[in-house]
């Protein structure tokens, strides 16, 4: 182990971690309002839309990222639609992520008993109401675990964005390896970048899931 | 020249070559599934044993294969054991090591959930009934575990083949390595192959999957009652 080499080289992971989680954090935001938009329109079963979102749905879920990102990257800019390499990253994490995201809203909004909006209703709450402040808190909270492990999910799939030319952590090591042949050091600092980002996320949502568990049950 | 690019997949044999690339990837895929249910429903086992040993350490080694990306792992298997220990692995060999290792710890996990989710009844009566403790998991236990079980693990099969598409990465030649092979060798004649082929291999990878998929949900739905 070269220490030297590694002191010189962590502002280099430390740039490409901020390039991943920035991505990522940009990816999570529009992979939940697509997931919750889909859900939504699954849930009221809104005519044409439905089979649309039943569609991107199952092309999304059974397609790997990579595969999704050449067709982004490589393939539609024969067809002139040309997008950057950070907008292909955000827009394939986004695909990928939003069908993900909806079905664990599905499964929030699905738990939720038909009584509940019954009751409401023959309390005399509006259709509006019903959702805002009948189904929808309750299933947000029961959809936790699930959109918990999706965010982690999406933040370990952008390690395949080196290959759209993007200075991230994957990226970063392989170049490292490539140059100086400091294959340990470079593999040793990417592992630890990782633990880095994501363990904080994974222990957070760990607290989250009892603490929103307990309030679900109403107590 | 709407039709132009199409052309390339029907030349020569370039679109048996694409699907012998798919059939790469899904060969390691195969092989990592099998071994990691075979693994798997040993670990998920060991999972549920109460000594805090076998808890600590199958508890390290589920969390660290989850919160790696499996790229990382690929990585760490092809580029770290060749240098440090001086291992030469083919990339298939590591890919294999790398999803059995990830699917095991996956499959583990799955085990050990529908085996706690058998309530304690189910073994009480059984004994109650005269069964010896063999016997409760053959006719009482391991019928409705499977049954929680098989959706799940088929799941996980079609995350397996998603996740193989990786392995590009690290230098096996499968079905994206071919297109960039096809696309490289028509950059002339054909200048916008890449929109085509990649949509192709988009539609194989779809091909595959959905209907594994499908079938996961339409067994998960079938069980429930």
């Amino acid at each position: 182990m070269d220490t030297e080499f590694i002191i010189k080289y962590i502002p280099l992971y430390v740039k490409a971690a901020g390039l991943t989680i920035g991505l990522g954090i940009v990816g999570i935001f529009f992979s939940l309002m697509i997931g919750l938009s889909v859900s939504l329109i699954q849930y009221f079963k809104i005519p044409v839309l439905k089979r649309i979102a039943g569609i991107y749905i199952e092309l999304s879920r059974n397609t790997p990222l990579l595969v999704q990102l050449f067709f982004l990257y490589f393939g539609l800019p024969k067809a002139g639609i040309r997008f950057s390499s950070q907008a292909c990253a955000i827009i394939g994490l986004s695909f990928l992520g939003g069908s993900y995201m909806a079905e664990a809203f599905r499964s929030g909004l699905n738990a939720i008993d038909k009584v509940q909006e019954e009751s409401a209703l023959s309390i005399g709450l509006k259709h509006g109401q019903v959702m805002r402040y009948v189904i929808l808190p309750q299933a947000l909270s029961l959809s936790v675990p699930g959109l918990c492990a999706n965010m982690i999910f999406l933040i370990k799939e952008t390690s395949v964005f080196s290959v759209l030319a993007l200075a991230d952590l994957m990226y970063v090591a392989k170049d490292l390896i490539g140059l100086y042949y400091k294959t340990d050091e470079a593999l040793l600092m990417l592992v630890i970048a990782y633990l880095v980002l994501l363990l904080p996320i994974s222990v957070a949502a760990s607290f989250l899931e009892r603490r929103l568990r307990y309030a679900g049950f109403g107590n | 020249m709407q039709d132009l690019g199409i052309r390339v997949l029907f030349m020569g044999n370039n679109f048996i070559r694409l699907l012998k690339g798919l059939g790469v990837a899904l060969k390691i895929s195969l092989t990592a599934v099998i071994l990691s249910v075979v693994l798997g429903i040993l670990l998920g086992m060991v999972m549920t044993l109460k000594n805090p040993v076998t808890k600590c350490i199958t508890k390290i080694y589920l969390e660290s294969m989850r919160i790696m990306p499996q790229l990382v792992l690929l990585f760490l298997v092809y580029f770290g054991l060749t240098k440090s220990f001086g291992i030469n692995l083919s990339g298939e060999i590591s890919a294999v090591i790398v999803f059995t290792l990830w699917g095991t710890a996956e499959m583990g996990d799955l085990v050990r959930g529908a085996l706690i989710s058998i309530p304690g009844h189910q073994y009480e009566s059984g004994a109650a009934i005269g069964l010896t403790k063999l016997q409760i998991y053959r006719y009482i236990i391991m019928p409705q575990t499977l049954q929680r079980l098989t959706p799940l693990a088929i799941n996980l099969t079609t995350r397996m083949i998603k996740t193989t598409s990786l392995i590009v990465l690290i230098g096996v030649v499968e079905v994206l390595k071919v297109a960039q092979q096809i696309i490289e060798a028509n950059r002339y004649t054909v200048p916008d192959s890449a929109l085509w082929i990649y949509g192709t291999i988009f539609f194989l990878y779809f091909i595959v999957c959905w209907p594994i998929s499908t079938m996961a949900g339409w067994l998960e739905k079938k069980w429930k009652n």
